[in-house]
Parts: C-alpha cells; sequence; structure tokens
C-alpha cells in the first residue's frame, strides 16, 4: 500500500456528559489510500459518526481526544491548530451531512453559499467566483444552474439541497470527501441518483471518499471497502466483497442476516432456519372480505393527498402498502383506521360502513377495538407521562371493557409476555426504554384488545436493522398465530415482500400498481415499481446457514 | 412521590441559584401569611413626630413622612402585593390552560382565529390596556387583579395552543384516540399533564411580571389606595422626597419588588433549565 | 423592483390584517365609555344642581338617547372626522392636546430604544460568541437583574444619584428648564429642532433633561433585547448549516456574520416589536417620574380626574403606533428573511 492518505491510529473520543466521561469511539485504527473508497458501517451509536467529526475537528465541546492520531497525508492532525485546520477543511477533507435542508443557510441563496464555499479558500474576483459556483452546480446535475442560482434552500427539494451540499463539499477539489449518512431521510429513488453523484464526482475527480452509514446495501453498493463499527470499536474490516460473503465476526454476521434482501424470509433475518410451510387455518384467498374501502379522496388545503383509492383486504390477509414520501400511503393508513376522516369515499369493515360514524364519537363505538394501529415511531408513541404497564392497560379498560384490575394485570402480563416484554419492564417510564422495547408495547398495546385489524404505519422505520429484523419477526408470528389482518404500511420493498402476500405500490396519492407480493417484485408492471426496485441498493449475501 | 422529591433535591443541589430562589420564593410566601403577627410596628398607625427617619437599629428601614415603620409597612404589603399577583396568575393560567388546550387540540378555524387574536394582543402594550380596563372596572383592589389576569392570559393561550399543538398528532395521543379515549379525557389526562412542566416555568416567569404590573398600576394612583400598604404605593409617596436625598422611602420598597421578582425570575429560569437545557440561554 | 412590489403587497396585506384589530380596540374605547360608572351627561351639565331638562337636552345633543349600535355608529363617524371628543380638565379638543404632547412622548420612546439597541446587541453578540465566559455571566446577571427592577424605581433612584449626590442631572421635571426659551416647534423633537436652529446651548439643556429618563427607560429593555440576541446567535451557532459552513473552511468572521448575524437577528427583530410596545406602555410609568409632558402623563391625569375622552383618545393613538410599529418590522422582517415573500 502506497503510503495513506488517512490514517487514523487507535483513536480515542470521549465526551464529558453529567454521567461523568463517556467514551463513543474506544481506539480504532483506520488506513485509507489516495482516491480509495470506504464505508464506515454501524448501527446508532457505535460511534461512526464521531468519528468522522474528529477527522475534521467538527466535534463539539463536550468532546475529547484522550489518546491516538490521525494522520492526513503524513500530518498529525489530531490537535492541529484551527488556522491549519481552517486552511484544510474544504480544501483538502470536505463533508457531506445528513439531513439536507437544515444543512444549508436557509436565508442566503444557493449560489452564494457555493460561491462562499471557493471564496474560503480562493482569492477571486466576484465574476469568476459566479462563473465557478455555475459550474458546480451544473456538475451536480442542477437543471436551469442558471436560474436555480438565486433560489433559497427552502424552494428546492431535500434532494436538491444534498445536491448543492454536494457542490460546496468539492468546490476547492479535496482529495477525501467524508459523506455522514448521505441519503438518510432521502427517497430510495432520490438516494441512488445522489449517491450515484457521489459516486461518480468523487471518481471522475479522484477523491477518496469515506462514506458513513447505517445500511450495509449503500455500503457494499459504492464502497471498495468496509469497516463494521458496534460501540467504539471497529469489528471488522474487509473488502466489501469478502464482509458480505463471508462476515467472520459474529455481529457482522447478525448484521448481515438481518438486512433485508430481495430473497430473504423473516426467519432468516433473525438467524432462524426456515420455519416449515405454515398450516394456515384458511386460505386467505377463499375467506371473506374484512376491510373494503372504496374510491377514498382527502384533500389537504388546495392539493390532493389521496386521489379515489380502493382497496380490500381479506381477513388474516396481509396487505402492503408502498410508496415514497408524498405518496399518500400515511394519510390513507390513518383514514382506514379512522383517526382522520375522508372527503369522499366509503370504508366497509365488516359489512359495516364505519365510515359513517363521526370521527368525533367513533371512539365510542364498538368498531374502535377492532381496527388497531401501530405507529411509526416508538419514541414518540408512548406517553412519556404513564409506565408501559399503564400505556397498555389504558386500552383494555376502555375498550376490551375489564374493570376488575387483577384481571386488567393478567391481560397486560399475557400481551406483555407475547410480545416478549418481561414484568419488570412494566414498571418503566417510556425514557427508561430501548427503542426495540418501545416499539414492542407499541405492538402490545394496539394487540391487547384483540383487534381483527392492525394498521402498521412503519412500525420498524425507526430501528436499526437488527432491531427491526426481532421486531418484523414478532409481528409475523403475532399474525399468523392471532389470525390478524395487517395493513402494513412502508417505504422499504423488502420489508414489504416478507410480511404481506399482496402489495399496493402508491404514488402522488394514487394506486400505481397493485398484486401479489411475489409476482410484483419479481415481474413489476408499471415503471415506476421498476424505478423503485431498481433503485434498492443490492448485495447478495452468501446464505449463512452453514456458518 | 417520594421518588420525585428525591429527583428534586437532587436537581437542586446541582442547581445552587435555583435552589436559593425556590428558598427566597417559600420566605415570601411565609412573610405573606404571617404578615399581621410579625410586624414590628403597626404598619398603619402615623408617628408625625418620627417622620422620615433615616434607618436605625429602631426602624431598620428608617420611617415615612407620616413616622410610620417602612419595615413593617414592608412586611404588611407582601401579603397583598403576592396575593394580587398569585391569585391574578392562577385565574390566568386556569382560563388560559384551558381555552389553548381546548383550541390546540380542536384546530381548525376557531383554533386559528384565537391564534391570531392572542398574537395580536400579545404585542399590543399591555400595560395601557391594564390602566384601561381598571380605569373601565372600578378603582379597586379586585380590579387591579382582574385586569392583571386579563393581560396575562393571552400569553397563557399562546402557550398552551403551542404546546398542545405540537403534540396533537404524536403517536401518543393519536394512540389514546385509537384507544378509545374520549377527546375530553385526552386533553386533560394526556395533554395536560404533559405540558404541566414547561407551563409551571412560565407561571413562575409570570409571577414577577405580575408583582411588577401590580406594583406599576399602584405607583400611578390606580388600584391599591393610600394608607394601605403596596409597595407601589410606598415607591409612589416616597417619590417626592427622593430630591431631598430621603433615599429610604423608595429604595426599600423598591427593593422589596426587585427581590421578589427576581426570585420567581430565577426560579423559572431555573425550572426552564432543568426541564430542558436545551433552552438554557 | 419586484421586491419593491412585494413589499408594497405586504404592506397592503398587513394594514388589511389589522383593520380587525383596529376595530377592536375603536369598540373596545366605546365600551371604556359605556361601561364606566357614572352618567356622562352629569360630567357635563352646568354643575350638580342641574335640572332634568338640562340634563335631558344635553343627552340628546350627545346621543346619548339614541340606541347602542346608532352611538356606536356615531362614535366612529367621529373618529374618522378626526373627532376625539373634549378634555373637561385641558378643556380643548383630545386630537389638539394628543398632538401637541406626542413628540415629547415619541423623543424619549425613541431614544430610549436606540440606547438600549446599543448597548444590548454588542453585549448579547459577544456574550454569545464567548458563552460561559466572565463576559457572558456577566451579561446574564445584568440581565436577570434588568427586569426584576421596576422602571418607576430605577428612575427614582437614578435622580437619587445624579442630581441629589452627583448634581450632574437638572432638576428632573419636564424636558426644558422653565426659564429657557424653547426652539420653535419644527419636528417636535427638541434635539433635533435645536439643532436645526442651531443653538447647541439649548440642545445641551434639552439633551441632559432626556438623558435620566431616557436611561431610565432603556435600562428596562436592556435586559429582554441583550437575552434574546444571546439567546438567538447561541441557537444559530449551534445549528446545522454554521457547521456545514465551518466544513468549507469559511472564515470565523465571516462565519459569524455573514452566516450566523443575519439569522439570529430575525427573533431580535420580533421582540424589537414587543419591546416597542412594552415601552409605550412604560412611558407613562417614567413620564410620571420625570414629569415629562408627554401622551402618558396627559392620559393618567385624566384617568385620575375621571375625565375620559382623553383616556380613549390616548388608548387609540397607541393602537395606531402600535399598528405602525408592527408595520414596520414586519417589512424589515421581509427585507431580512426571503422565506417570506416566497410564500
Amino acid at each position: 500500500m502506497s503510503s495513506p492518505l488517512l490514517d487514523i491510529q487507535n483513536l480515542h473520543v470521549a465526551f464529558s456528559t453529567r454521567e461523568g466521561l463517556v467514551e463513543a469511539v474506544r481506539g480504532i485504527d483506520l488506513k485509507l489510500a489516495p482516491g480509495g473508497t470506504l464505508a464506515v458501517v454501524g448501527e446508532s451509536g457505535s460511534g461512526k459518526s464521531v468519528t468522522a467529526y474528529a477527522v475534521t475537528q467538527l466535534l463539539d465541546r463536550a468532546a475529547r481526544i484522550p489518546k491516538g492520531r490521525i494522520l492526513f497525508r503524513g500530518e498529525d492532525i489530531t490537535r492541529a491548530d484551527p488556522a491549519r485546520m481552517k486552511a484544510l477543511r474544504g480544501a483538502a477533507i470536505s463533508m457531506v451531512f445528513q439531513s439536507p435542508r437544515t444543512a444549508l443557510n436557509p436565508i442566503r441563496s444557493i449560489g452564494l453559499q457555493v460561491m462562499d464555499a471557493i471564496a474560503a479558500h480562493e482569492n477571486l474576483p466576484k465574476a469568476v467566483l459566479r462563473a465557478r459556483a455555475l459550474e458546480l452546480l451544473e456538475a451536480v446535475r442542477i437543471r436551469d444552474a442558471d436560474k436555480r442560482f438565486d433560489a433559497y434552500p427552502a424552494e428546492l427539494s431535500g434532494g436538491m439541497c444534498q445536491r448543492v451540499m454536494i457542490a460546496m463539499a468539492i468546490a476547492c477539489n479535496p482529495s477525501l470527501l467524508i459523506a455522514d449518512e448521505p441519503t438518510t431521510g432521502l427517497d430510495v429513488t432520490t438516494q441512488k441518483t445522489v449517491m450515484d453523484l457521489i459516486a461518480g464526482l468523487t471518481a471522475e475527480r479522484g477523491m477518496a471518499l469515506v462514506l458513513i452509514t447505517h445500511d450495509l446495501g449503500l455500503a457494499a453498493s459504492y464502497c471498495r471497502d468496509v469497516m463494521v463499527m458496534q460501540q467504539g470499536r471497529v469489528v471488522e474490516a474487509a473488502p466489501a466483497v469478502d464482509i458480505f460473503r463471508h462476515p467472520s465476526h459474529p455481529y457482522t454476521r447478525r448484521l448481515v442476516a438481518a438486512s433485508p434482501t430481495p430473497t430473504s424470509t423473516v426467519e432468516e433475518l433473525v438467524g432462524e432456519a426456515p420455519r416449515a410451510p405454515r398450516a394456515t387455518p384458511r386460505d386467505p384467498r377463499d375467506a371473506r372480505v374484512l376491510l373494503d374501502v372504496s374510491n377514498i379522496v382527502k384533500r389537504f388545503d388546495s392539493t390532493l393527498a389521496v386521489e379515489d383509492v380502493s382497496l380490500t383486504l381479506k381477513a388474516g390477509e396481509s396487505l402492503g402498502l408502498v410508496g415514497e414520501s408524498g405518496s399518500g400511503k400515511s394519510t390513507l393508513s390513518r383514514i382506514v383506521c379512522r383517526l382522520a376522516d375522508a372527503d369522499g369515499g366509503r370504508i366497509m369493515f365488516d359489512g359495516v360502513d364505519i365510515g359513517a360514524i363521526p370521527l368525533r364519537t367513533f371512539h365510542d363505538s364498538p368498531w374502535r377495538r377492532e381496527i388497531q394501529i401501530v405507529f411509526q415511531d416508538p419514541h414518540e408513541s408512548l406517553n412519556p407521562r404513564f409506565t408501559a404497564f399503564e400505556c397498555i392497560a389504558r386500552p383494555v379498560r376502555r375498550l376490551a371493557k375489564l374493570t376488575d384490575a387483577a384481571q386488567v394485570k393478567r391481560r397486560v402480563e399475557e400481551v406483555a409476555e407475547r410480545c416478549g416484554l418481561s414484568r419488570d419492564l412494566l414498571t418503566r417510564f417510556p425514557h427508561q426504554l430501548s427503542g426495540g422495547q418501545k416499539a414492542r408495547i407499541g405492538i402490545a398495546r394496539a394487540i391487547a384488545v384483540e383487534p381483527r385489524l392492525l394498521v402498521l404505519d412503519e412500525p420498524t422505520a425507526a430501528l436499526d436493522v437488527s432491531v427491526q429484523a426481532v421486531v418484523l419477526k414478532l409481528l409475523d408470528d403475532l399474525r399468523h398465530d392471532e389470525g390478524l389482518s395487517f395493513l402494513f404500511v412502508s417505504h422499504d420493498l423488502n420489508v414489504v415482500r416478507m410480511m404481506c402476500e399482496r402489495t399496493i405500490v402508491m404514488r402522488h396519492g394514487r394506486i400505481v400498481e397493485e398484486g401479489e407480493s411475489h409476482a410484483l417484485f419479481r415481474n413489476p408492471q408499471a415503471a415506476y415499481t421498476r424505478d423503485l426496485l431498481g433503485a434498492i441498493p443490492h448485495f447478495e449475501p452468501v446464505q449463512t446457514a452453514t456458518a | 412521590m417520594s421518588a420525585t422529591l428525591r429527583h428534586a433535591g437532587w436537581v437542586l443541589r446541582g442547581n445552587p441559584v435555583t435552589a436559593g430562589a425556590a428558598a427566597g420564593a417559600l420566605m415570601l410566601v411565609t412573610i405573606a401569611i404571617l404578615a399581621p403577627w410579625i410586624t414590628p410596628y403597626d404598619p398603619i398607625a402615623s408617628n408625625v413626630p418620627a417622620a422620615l427617619q433615616p434607618p436605625s437599629a429602631a426602624h431598620w428601614a428608617g420611617t415615612d413622612q407620616l413616622g410610620r415603620d417602612i419595615f413593617s409597612r414592608l412586611i404588611a404589603a407582601t401579603r397583598l402585593d403576592l396575593g394580587i399577583a398569585v391569585s391574578a396568575v392562577l385565574l390566568s393560567f386556569v382560563a388560559g390552560a384551558t381555552i389553548g388546550a381546548l383550541c390546540g387540540y380542536a384546530g381548525g378555524r376557531i383554533d386559528r382565529y384565537v391564534g391570531r387574536l392572542v398574537d395580536v394582543l400579545m404585542a399590543f402594550p399591555l400595560f395601557v390596556l391594564a390602566m384601561a380596563l381598571v380605569a373601565a372596572l372600578g378603582n379597586r383592589v379586585e380590579n387591579i387583579v382582574i385586569a392583571t389576569a386579563l393581560i396575562n392570559l393571552p400569553f397563557y393561550i399562546r402557550f398552551a395552543r403551542a404546546e398542545v399543538n405540537v403534540r396533537r398528532h404524536a403517536g401518543w395521543v393519536e394512540a389514546a384516540r385509537a384507544g378509545g379515549e374520549s377527546h375530553v379525557t385526552i386533553v386533560l389526562a394526556y395533554l395536560l399533564p404533559n405540558i404541566l412542566p414547561a407551563m409551571a416555568v412560565q407561571i413562575s416567569l409570570n409571577l414577577g411580571w405580575a408583582i411588577l404590573n401590580a406594583a406599576g398600576l399602584s405607583f400611578l394612583g390606580l388600584g391599591v389606595q393610600a394608607p394601605t400598604p403596596e409597595w407601589g404605593i410606598m415607591v409612589a409617596e416616597g417619590a417626592r422626597f427622593i430630591g431631598n436625598g430621603q433615599w429610604w422611602l423608595v429604595a426599600f420598597p423598591g427593593l422589596a419588588l426587585m427581590l421578589a421578582v427576581l426570585c420567581f425570575n430565577l426560579l423559572g429560569d431555573g425550572l426552564r433549565d432543568i426541564l430542558d437545557p436545551r433552552m438554557r440561554t | 423592483m419586484s421586491t419593491l412590489l412585494n413589499i408594497g403587497r405586504r404592506v397592503g396585506r398587513h394594514l388589511l390584517a389589522s383593520l380587525p384589530a383596529l376595530f377592536g380596540v375603536v369598540l373596545f374605547t366605546f365600551l371604556l365609555m359605556r361601561v364606566l360608572p357614572g352618567d356622562p351627561a352629569a360630567f357635563f351639565a352646568s354643575g350638580p344642581n342641574a335640572g332634568q331638562a338640562e340634563m335631558a337636552q344635553i343627552r340628546e345633543t350627545m346621543g346619548l338617547d339614541r340606541p347602542i349600535p346608532e352611538q356606536f355608529l356615531r362614535y366612529v363617524g367621529d373618529l374618522a372626522r378626526g373627532n376625539l371628543g373634549q378634555s373637561m380638565t385641558t378643556g380643548q379638543p383630545v386630537m389638539a392636546d394628543l398632538a401637541e404632547r406626542m413628540p415629547a412622548s415619541l423623543e424619549l420612546t425613541l431614544f430610549a430604544l436606540v440606547l438600549a439597541l446599543a448597548l444590548a446587541l454588542p453585549l448579547g453578540i459577544v456574550a454569545a460568541l464567548r458563552p460561559n465566559s466572565l463576559i457572558d455571566h456577566g451579561v446574564r446577571f445584568l440581565c436577570t437583574l434588568g427586569v426584576c427592577v421596576p422602571t418607576f424605581v430605577t428612575g427614582l433612584l437614578l435622580i437619587y444619584v445624579f442630581y441629589y449626590l452627583l448634581g450632574l442631572a437638572p432638576d428632573p421635571t419636564g424636558r426644558i428648564d422653565i426659564f429657557a426659551a424653547p426652539p420653535p416647534g419644527i419636528t417636535g423633537f427638541l434635539l433635533v429642532d435645536f439643532l436645526l436652529v442651531g443653538d447647541l446651548a439649548g440642545w445641551k439643556a434639552a439633551f441632559g433633561q432626556l438623558i435620566l429618563p431616557a436611561c431610565t427607560m432603556a435600562l428596562f429593555v436592556l435586559a429582554p433585547l441583550a437575552r434574546m440576541t444571546r439567546a438567538s446567535l447561541l441557537a444559530v451557532l449551534g445549528s446545522d448549516f454554521i457547521r456545514t459552513a465551518r466544513s468549507v473552511g469559511m472564515s470565523d468572521w465571516r462565519v459569524v456574520v455573514v452566516y450566523a448575524l443575519r439569522n439570529a437577528l430575525l427573533p431580535v427583530l420580533t421582540i424589537i416589536g414587543i419591546v416597542f410596545s412594552t415601552m409605550l406602555g412604560a412611558n407613562v410609568l417614567v413620564e410620571k417620574v420625570f414629569s415629562w409632558p408627554g401622551i402618558g402623563s396627559y392620559a393618567l391625569d385624566a384617568l385620575l380626574a375621571s375625565d375620559y375622552a382623553p383616556v380613549q383618545g390616548f388608548v387609540l393613538l397607541i393602537a395606531v403606533i402600535f399598528v405602525m410599529v408592527n408595520l414596520t418590522i414586519d417589512v424589515l422582517y421581509g427585507i431580512v428573511d426571503p422565506r417570506i415573500s416566497l410564500k
């Protein structure tokens, strides 16, 4: 290996917090050759972002580097003075951040911001700066760059903002680009264009790339080398091909297994042998229709969020609702759940027009307990003032009409156990629980009243992939054991394919395609579905069951 | 409950300023309650031969133009000033939190109108409004309370409304609806307890403001009338003598006002820091 | 050009939006008169022994015997013609009284606002740039104390120190020495008028009278302004786009001035509007302490004498000023924040 561009040796980063010094990074080593591409992969709390910020000295005030060295082109920059770092940042090392909308100055035009980035290192006349900035905006494929030059970030989409951010980062041709979760929060098709852009530009200009991500697929698709981090340590570092084919560390193995692929099953995610086909009590195809939704329309101000959507769901069936942000899938799920009113259309549940029951009194109707919902963000879906027990018990008292305290207690404990929650967790408040535990409580609360239909609104979107795997397994088991019907809303096509027999693809409030999941994924009919499927970052791990 | 107390104790040990402010506020309340029994002199009886004496061992804060002991009058006034402030803030808190929470939860057109109205009211010179209200309702103590409560009302409505609004579509509120809770239960048992800590901050800060406001009105001769001991009136009466160098007539009631407001403000700031370290200013 | 057009449109929209607020104030002042204790006719009658016939006649000429809605319409009509009624204490039309005293109040308030801003902005900025430094703690201490001392106490203590103890300030009554000749009323602002006629001695005297009340008022609003400047600058400095600016190697000066300050000023601008209206209220207190011949003390004297027409006029005038101030703030906000005009 020629002399490395970036050489991190035994780096430690600690934060002083109320509970004392907390080590976020505990001795990592990293080498990156000029022009190399490296993905740093890990779940939340692994220290992957902290490492990146340590390199550029953009850590916040509470952080210290007690041990270790960071060499850049052989120069020790661990404790370089601010002036030296300022000269390096942007000119030699650049960063692209997550949440591009907030990463740009909201009240300065994007053109000026790119000009500022160039002017930080090169003393040029205004006209030249402007021409250079325009070139950069064109290089990141912003259409009509001269017209958009004076636009403000609020006028651009998230993907566009990220392109501007990339333009700023590469403005002075740095030799290292660090991208910190550059596509988190972006839709999957936007993610693909942004990542293709980053990969293309860095290759074209000979920049080295460090991609920090939680997404194994993304790492495998865009980087030659992968480094997996867990709790501040490197557990495995190897070429991407090897890591996915033969993960050697148990954590990597678990992580690879837990990442959904186009062929994986729910059992494989949690590392269980595929189960024998279930003896389904009855074939859902013969079952009667449980939910019949027709011609739903929903407007927000003047824009149509849901436009004439119809769907049916049979008893015991699981229906997937897939789409990108703004597709209307979440709005539709709230309407079906009778948490929001539609502006038109009919909702028949088990032959009864529940859409006709006014929203104001629906909580008192006997149908309330039949349709329950699990929300997207487990951190947001529990009342911070209630214990886990109270969260589950309240609907039991209200809807299942259990009044006897002992009976309620028994029911809550039963459901909690069913969802894999130990009894001592029930006395805790939400802030004392992990994300996975909160997700389980959210599920327990929903199934505690024995509904027939469970609406799942991106139930795992906020969870780390290994936690997602176990939650998905839990949901799948529950459905088969309790005979529930699912309306499963998600942006993740692989997850929907595993969880649902049928899938509906939505875009701009309309249904684009609908069909049996396996057929739809194998042979998508609509162009948009094909785009969606094509945009998923792929890797093909060899089955690890034998390992 | 004991866990909450233990937590409060732990927090106060880490915030000595807040602990001091809390102790000060507690002392003020104690003085207000015990006022009639702990004044060294009669706060109203005049003693003209002893008029305008500077602070001494006998009269810690000196005497006023009628020879009344200023220290005794300060103590006696604590009850009235705190009483006005507390009852005004309590009134506006109860009314404002309820209106605000209901509007914020209901949303829709009424909520928008209320929101706009409150925004306009808040930016209006509220002290002028209070003056006009006292003028309209009559020059009495009750009306000072009502005027102070009314001009505080928009703050609470706005605050409760904003706090409820950000939580209205939170998963746990929607979950409560899916769990069959009635709207009233959701507002009272779910939302209000969650916004209460933040409201406590507002209440504390507002108490200081209400004290200043009531004292200001009395200073102008509205509301409380002489010879009732009240900090604002005491300053107003002392104002005539400041040009002759008799500073204690103004300085001590001024100091009392300042300390009272300081206690509640620091307490409010401390509570805010404890509740949300990010909002530390 | 389009910016100008945009501003024009915003001014128009804002004026329209403030109409309901103004209407509310008019209604309020009307009701104020209606609910006031006592019979207005009794005030205008020739004396306590006025006969029934005389009272009835007064009622008729004043329109008090008409139904309330009609009286309200008449009231609005009077307002539209600039007729705010008569003051019983001065015997003058309220409109004339207010016009005469207005410059005194405005001069004091504006001078105090400028003074407060000139102090508060730098203090807040320095405190935010060096959080937890000695300066920061000093500013925080000052701010905490500043909001706790009532204006009328500050004013009196300033008089005690600068007039009684040090003898630096003149007798704290009025805008001008009673023996000094006032300048010709050009703008009504004494400082400006003295300068215009080139009377430097007069200017100095007027300045001496103005500085104590202005300081009193400035001290009162210093705290919220400095506090808001500090808080908003701190928040902006911690935001993502500042990190971005640093990550491309921009100089500290550019990061602070171009990126942070402009964003931080937005909430400060909002606060200035609220501060100004607080000052309009505090005016009454300060004017009383310094016997300042402004609209505040005029309204207060009238109020204490149960002379309600001036009070009504005062409240209405304050409402109009308030609308103008908010309009100005709104336009400034639109200039600083491009996002507003996007909507």
